[in-house]
């Protein structure tokens, strides 16, 4: 006796794909079909042992590198190869010591300024890990932008950008208050695939600063400033998918 | 100044369209990587697949008119993989292949120490599958695409996608070796 939907329709319902109507109905067949619920047994234990072995292989950052240099994106452009004339290779190592020296000089001097910057990373990636608490993510829940951006109003003293991503994979889900470094900042709830990102946003009195990233506990964060807003996303996304999320803001 | 011609083998996008090149196409380099990887079942493969479906992607941007740019992506490299399966296949009949030689990835040590048994069984299993299911595996299962995304990077009818991944788990299950007991019935 091989039930015909615990070959077809039982994909469809773990995947789900399957409209509601037609969940619904696969739900109450699965109460009377022991086939379908171990077929479904099955598919979890698939899913879960390749979930275990991990196989998604990332692009190595050499080959990034290159292809980055190929399609001109600035930034990522190869070395041109110097013509090995004396005065070249002079210059060359006038400017790779004065480097050194500049180099050592940031270090020092910015050593102060990154550690209260991690600092203020980690107090972010906890903001995002106690979102994820049941019931904690959104106080509106909503992926209309004209919903979620009025009500903020009167609740904290300034506007945050709310946009939505849907069309470029970032769908918005919804707002919070949250208090992050004692202060109230606005939390917008972005989806990515099956992940979750916050950014969070608050008003600074800072000039305009290129996005700086890093990453904690395998949660990746990029804090940028715009237009007297500080910014910061978080998320267990790849650092790329930041990336984008934090281009997006910026257009 | 000598050659313009020759020495110009790929344009480059007018400023607003590198920009959108760059926030729609960039952030799906690992996704373009992986498909590769695993439809030619070598990451020194993949490299060089994933390099020409970038400038391939690059060179027919403008006709990129929106919409999901990762599945438009992973058609390019998807096209890019079995234009490289046809051209190699004889070569390949000829030598037998050393999987061995490109080598595996690799994960962070304590991962490896706990998963190195699972990942080898598991790579093994997708790889002995055809590409027509791995590929519908590596979409589902790794990339989490629907199976509208799928349909469109594959060409599969949307309506036949369902059954498709069916028949591609089954034989994933099989080849496992932890194949759920009515697998042996194999209904009709």
């Amino acid at each position: 006796m091989a039930c015909e939907r615990a070959e077809t329709l039982v994909h469809g319902y773990f995947d789900n794909e399957l409209d509601a109507l037609r969940a619904a109905e696969f739900e109450s067949h699965l109460e009377q079909c022991s086939e379908c619920v171990a077929a479904l047994d099955a598919l979890e234990s698939l899913r879960s042992s390749i979930n275990v072995a991990q196989p998604y292989e990332k692009m190595s950052p050499a080959l990034r590198k290159k292809i980055l240099a190929n399609l001109h994106v600035k930034g990522a452009s190869v070395k041109a190869p110097l013509r090995a004339t004396t005065d070249w290779q002079w210059l060359a190592v006038a400017a790779a010591f004065l480097l050194l020296i500049y180099g050592g000089w940031r270090i020092a001097s910015l050593n102060r300024v990154d550690s209260r910057e991690t600092m203020m990373a980690s107090k972010i990636v906890d903001a995002h890990l106690r979102s994820l608490q049941p019931g904690h993510l959104e106080d509106v829940i909503s992926t209309d932008q004209h919903t979620v951006k009025p009500w903020f109003d009167g609740k904290i003293d300034f506007a945050p950008p709310v946009r939505d991503f849907t069309e470029q994979g970032y769908p918005l889900q919804g707002g919070r208050l949250d208090v992050v470094d004692n202060r109230t900042v606005a939390a917008l709830v972005y989806g990515r695939r099956k992940h979750v990102l916050n950014v969070f946003i608050w008003p600074t009195s800072g000039k305009d600063a290129a996005p700086r990233t890093g990453s904690i506990q395998g949660y990746q964060w990029i804090d940028w400033r715009k237009q007297g807003m500080e910014f910061y996303a978080v998320s267990d996304v790849s650092a790329s998918d930041l990336d984008q999320l934090q281009r997006l803001f910026s257009n | 100044m000598s050659n313009p011609v020759q020495e110009k083998d790929l344009d480059v996008l007018d400023s607003q369209e590198q920009v959108r090149f760059e926030t729609l196409v960039l952030p799906h380099l690992d996704a373009a990587f992986n498909l590769a990887r695993w439809l030619l079942r070598s990451r020194a493969d993949a490299e060089d697949a994933a390099q020409e479906a970038l400038l391939r992607a690059y060179r027919f941007f403008h006709g990129f008119h929106g919409g999901d740019a990762r599945a438009w992506l992973l058609q390019i490299v998807r096209n890019t993989c079995y234009t490289w399966l046809d051209k190699n296949r004889r070569v390949k009949d000829m030598t037998e292949f050393n999987e061995e030689v490109h080598g595996l990835p690799s994960p962070s040590p304590e991962t490896l120490a706990i998963a190195s048994n699972d990942r080898d069984r598991l790579s093994e299993a997708l790889k002995s599958l055809p590409p027509r299911y791995r590929e519908v595996i590596v979409l589902r299962e790794l990339e989490g695409c629907s199976y509208k995304e799928i349909a469109s990077i594959t060409s599969i009818p949307i309506g036949t996608v369902m059954s498709t991944l069916s028949r591609a788990r089954r034989q994933l299950q099989m080849a496992l070796g932890n194949a759920a007991p009515k697998e042996a019935t194999h209904g009709v």
